[in-house]
This record gives structure tokens, sequence and C-alpha cells, in this order.
């Protein structure tokens, strides 16, 4: 008998359990907002009902979207803090738009140069993970985090002496300096902190779809395979992890670095769409506005965080007239949204008033009944 | 001559960096979060100290007692409406709530003061630098007294936390919390005390800080907020002297690689120095190791 049950429970037929209804469900939800909102904004536009500021948003939205999933990866499904995200983004973006320069020397195909130059900006961006994250990976909780931000200053700071350009000959040369031996200035790419200029913009809403798409299904299949789940599992309990065998720094490591890699993706494309970009744009403030979409779209879930990027990003550009109480209003909608999904009084509170009004009597019904369980669960 | 120069700047710039990373390491041990709006309470800090000497026309030193009143007032109503209610549901959720504070303090005073920085009059205009070795060093008086109130108000502290029955409380309070509920502390009341003391303390930083550097902007209070911050977490945070002694070796690196290295670079050197400090010491110079329960 039981050697049929374990027959049953073969490698096969675990994956599809695991694999089977919740990663399907997921996976839906989140490809059909991508592709969805994609068409529905090319309808808009087509429409006319879309001003111009916010069609010049289109490219950001789709970065941000993709931010907000592969910070998802480390905050949601790694279980780690991270305030260093834009720094990976810079580092793609710089590496991504000096890729672009060269091949835009010998190639016109723009296709190619942008798939390059963002598989550069992965690229470098993950070494950039390895190497911040070998290290630091053993440090706990909120050790983590000042690290990361601490990181994503030095980024931000070694970019400000950052000097890239070609000389006569067309050859990139460097320096730490203002000035780049035998390089005209006219012929700069990445002046320190006045950043790259003269970038070709390449950057098109379909292009960032693509990304988006790509993110989400990295995401997606990493944490729906045998090394999601060891990652997920470490994050539930560390010791536990350890204790079964699992190596946890070379899970924390592999989640870090994929999350790394393809925020200096998102950040190559960024540095794409705009033909002048500073450092500065890449500082803690922005680390922090792709962790609230993290938090906003609930942790660890990869569609909500697409929802709140984009809702995010949206609105605020919507609401331009406003300007001045622009932030005042998301600071006080920030802080009452924490409050009101967190806090335990108003959180049941917000759930029988909801259970009052819901349509679904039956669902809402369930619902309740799965939260008193669980709250007597943690009471006990 | 000039070592010794750079190392009294050094120390001046180390000891705001202390007196606010007292704000952060008081408020982390006894409630376990990381509360980023303290750098913008100094920004307030600053502009209440403007405001009363501007427009009010009060003294320095008056205008700077009623900043830490303003302040303290503050930080004891930002804890009881923002914190308070979501004591207890993990770091993510207090972290973001804090930062949606500090985005709500820079809006405030962005929508009040405008987005011009204004020149803040430092406390001790008028008063004469001391010059010593026959006039190759010269030290401020913002910076003696700097240092000097750094001191004094690590001694008090220490103090406070030690001696006083307050401070036993808070102690107790960060040791355990439920437990020390159980033994009747009022542990609202202890977190709302550090609070009052961090913020006060955030007021007396903005006002020295700004004597010294006189640019005053809705973002002045951001960097050295992360930068006290990683002062406290440098010192082990959590821990007193841990802050002081992390500030002023933060204050004394910045200064020395701004004079030395590159001026671009200097921040980069200090979280840098921050990284290498954990790799080495995980929980910081002076930080307690806790182990963790199976």
């Amino acid at each position: 008998m039981a050697e049929r049950i374990l027959k049953n429970i073969s490698s096969r037929g675990l994956k599809n359990a695991v694999r089977g209804n919740e990663y399907r469900k997921e996976a839906s939800i989140s490809y059909g907002i991508l592709i969805g909102g994609y068409v529905l904004f090319q309808i808009l536009t087509a429409a006319g009902l879309i001003g111009h500021n916010l069609q010049g948003q289109f490219v950001p939205i789709c970065v941000y979207v993709s931010l907000a999933v592969s910070l998802n990866l480390v905050v949601g499904i790694s279980g780690e803090l991270s305030l260093g995200h834009a720094g990976f983004m810079a580092v793609g973006a710089f590496s991504g738009i000096l890729m672009s320069r060269i091949l835009g020397q010998s190639m016109t195909f723009e296709p190619a140069i942008i798939i390059i130059s963002m598989l550069f900006g992965a690229l470098i961006a993950s070494v950039a993970g390895f190497i911040i994250g070998i290290p630091i990976l053993g440090l706990r909780g909120d050790y983590l985090a000042i690290v990361t931000l601490a990181f994503g200053e030095i980024i931000r700071n070694f970019m400000n002496v950052l000097y890239f350009g070609f000389d006569g000959d067309g050859r990139l040369r460097f320096a730490f300096n203002h000035t780049i031996e035998g390089v005209e200035n006219n012929d700069r790419i990445i002046t320190g902190a006045i950043g790259a200029t003269g970038t070709k913009t390449m950057a098109t809403f379909t292009w960032g779809l693509l990304l988006c798409l790509f993110t989400v299904f990295i995401v997606l299949n990493l944490k729906n395979s045998k090394q999601g789940r060891a990652i997920m599992s470490i994050r539930d309990n560390r010791i536990a992890g350890e204790s079964i065998g699992l190596d946890v720094r070379k899970y924390k490591l592999m989640a870090f670095v994929v999350s790394a890699a393809l925020a200096g993706m998102a950040g190559c494309l960024f540095g794409l769409n705009y033909s002048t970009l500073v450092p500065v744009k890449f500082n803690f403030n922005t680390s922090v506005l792709i962790l609230v979409f993290v938090v906003l779209g609930g942790v660890g879930n990869i569609w909500g965080g697409i929802i709140a990027a984009a809702l995010l990003t949206v609105l605020p550009e919507t609401f331009r007239q406003f300007a001045d109480y622009r932030m005042l209003t998301y600071a006080i909608v920030l802080i009452l949204v924490m409050i009101g999904t967190y806090n335990p009084a108003i959180k049941a509170r917000i759930n029988g008033v909801w259970s009052k009004i819901n349509p679904v009597k039956k669902r809402s019904g369930d619902k309740g009944k799965g939260k008193k369980r669980k709250s007597r669960k943690g009471a006990a | 001559m000039n070592l010794l120069t750079n190392v009294i700047s050094g120390l001046s710039l180390g000891s705001v960096y202390a007196i606010i990373a007292l704000g952060y390491t008081m408020v982390y041990g006894i409630s376990k979060m990381l509360n980023f709006a303290h750098g913008d309470v100094i920004m307030i800090g600053g502009y209440m100290s403007f405001v009363m000497t501007m427009y009010m026309g009060l003294n320095g030193w008056l205008a700077l007692l009623v900043a830490m009143v303003i302040c303290t007032l503050l930080g004891i109503t930002i804890e009881r409406l923002a914190y308070r209610p979501l004591r207890g549901t993990g770091s993510l959720a207090v972290l973001i709530t804090a930062i949606g504070v500090s985005y709500f303090l820079q809006n405030v005073a962005l929508l009040i003061w405008g987005a011009n920085p204004k020149m803040f009059t430092s406390l001790f205009k008028g008063m004469k630098p001391i010059h010593a070795a026959g006039g190759q060093l010269t030290i401020t008086m913002e910076s003696l007294f700097t240092i000097a109130a750094n001191i004094v108000i690590m001694i008090l502290l220490t103090l406070f936390v030690n001696k006083t029955k307050a401070g036993k409380a808070m102690r107790a309070v960060s040791e355990d919390n439920g437990a020390a509920q159980l033994m009747g502390i009022n542990v609202n009341q202890s977190i709302s005390l550090t609070f009052a003391i961090g913020s006060g303390l955030a007021a007396v930083a903005g006002v020295l800080m700004l004597s010294a550097y006189p640019v005053l902007m809705p973002t002045t209070g951001a960097m050295p907020g992360i930068k006290a911050f990683t002062a406290a977490v440098f010192g082990g945070i959590g821990s007193i002297p841990g802050a002081m002694i992390g500030g002023l070796i933060l204050g004394i690196i910045e200064i020395f690689s701004r004079a030395y290295i590159s001026t671009e670079l200097s921040d980069a050197i200090v979280f840098a120095c921050l990284i290498i400090v954990l790799l080495v010491k995980p929980t910081g110079l002076l930080g307690k190791k806790v182990s963790e329960k199976v």
C-alpha cells in the first residue's frame, strides 16, 4: 500500500502537483495583465485618449513593472530586504548604453543592438550582484538591508566619477576624471555626474512589454522549480532548510544574482529610453520606490506587484496638474494603506464590512472562516 | 597641523552623526524598526529653528529650545499615529510606513517653505574661532560646541538609561517586550519616551549641523539621516556607545577621504567601510550577537 502511494507521488506526479493549478493561475493572471495592459494602452493611444506626457511614460512603466517583479524575487520569494535595487538598475543602464554606442558604430539593425545591450547590461549587473552577494548574504535581516542600501549609494557615487568616450580612432577609452586622454569633449558617452549623453533612444513600448514578459517568465519559472522551492523553504525556516541539507548561501545567492541580472536588463531599457541619463536618477529613493511597488502589490505576489507598479507610475503622471499636493497625497495614501492592510484590528473591520457588501456571499463566508481558523492557529 | 584641523572637523561632523544616530539606535533597540523618517525630523527641527529666529525674532538658543520641543512632540505624534498601529506586524510594513512618513514630512516642508534653499544663520554667529599653534590651527566655535554637545549628551543619556527608573524600563522593553509588560512596565509610554528623546536630539543635531553647513532645504535631512543610520549600524545598532563610536569614526573617515582621496567618492568610501566592518563583525562594532533559537 505504502509503496503504491509512493509510486503515485513519483517525481513527475509531485511536479504536477506543485506546478498544477496555482502556478498556472499565477502565470495566466500575470501574462494576462501584461498583454491586456499593453493592448489597452495601444487602443487608448490610437483613440487619442492618452496625453503626450503619459505616452512618454510607457517605457518607464514597463521598466518599473519589470523591476517590481525582479525585486519580488529577493523580497518576496527569498525573503531578504533589499534597498539597493536601483544600484543594479544603474549598472545595467550605463553598461547597456555603452554597449549600444559601441554596437551603434558598426550596426544599424536596432533590435539586435537592443537585445545585445540588454544582455550585456544583465551580465554586468549579475556580476555586480555576485560580487556584492557573496560576502553579504551571510548577514541577517536588517543588516543585509543596510548593506544593500550602502551598495546602491556606492554605485551611484562611483558613476559620478566615471568618464567614457571614443577617441579619434573610434576606440573606447575611460577615465576617473574630467579629461579623458585623446577624447574630444563632444565624443564623450558618459560624463560623470552629468551622466550618459547622446544616447540614441531606441526603447519602445513593445520592447517594454517583451522585457516584462521575459522577467515574469524567468521569475515564475524559477519560483516553480526545484531551486525556487528550496529558496522559499529557506525563507520560511532557515534552520530547517539547512538541516535538510540545503546550501543556504547558494540558494540565496541564486535569487539575488538573477534578480540583479533582471534589474540590469530593465535598467538598460530605461537608459535607452532617454537621450541623457543622470546617475542621480538611481538614488536611494528609486530603490525605495520599487520596494513600495512590491509591498503594496503584496510581498511575493507577482501580479500584485505588476499592478502596483503600473498604477503608481500612471497615477502621479495623470495628476500632474496637482503637482504640489501629489506627493503629499502619495505619502498619506502610502501610510494609510500600510496601516489598513497590516493593522490586525483595522484589517478585521475591513473584512467585516467587505463580507457585508460583497455580493458573492458564499465565497466571502468561506474567506471569513479561513481567516478565523488561521488566527486561532496563530493564537495557539 | 592640516591633519589636526581635519581631525577636528571630522570629529565635529562625526558628533552630528552620532547625535542623529542615537535616535536611530534607541528606536531600533526598543521597537526593532528602521525609522527612515528620522532624517526628516532633523530637517523639520532646522526649519523650526529658522522660522523662530527669522520671523519671530527669537534668540538662536531659545529657537533651538522651541525646535526641540516641537520635534519631541512631532516624534511622539508620528509614533502614535503611524507606527503604533503596526507594532508587531513585521519589519517590512513598518519600514514602508516610515518611508511614507519621510515623504510626508519632506512634502509638507516643500509646501510650506518651498524648494529654494534657505541660508541658516549659525547659532554661533559673531563668535570668533579659536586660533592655536601660532595661527596655524583654527577651531571654529561650531566644531568645538558640537563636539562638546555630543559628549554631554552621551554622558547624560548613558546615565539616564542606566540609572533612572524610566531608563531601566526602556532597557527592559528592548530586551523583551512581552515580559516587560508582564512586569507592569508601560510599554507604550517607554516607546513614546524613546521617540521623544530621539526626536528632541534630532532637533539639536539639525541646528548644530546647519550651523556648520548652512543650506536648508526639504531634502536636507535625507543624506545625513542615511549616514547617521550607517553610523548606528557601524557601531552596532541598539547600542548607545556604539552610536557615538560609529558616528565619530564615520565623520573622520568622511572628512579624511574628502581631504586626501576624492570629494566625489567620499560617500562611497564611507559606505564601503560599513560593508567591510559588517563582514568582519556582522552585528557592528559593539553590537550584541543574538543566537538563533531552534
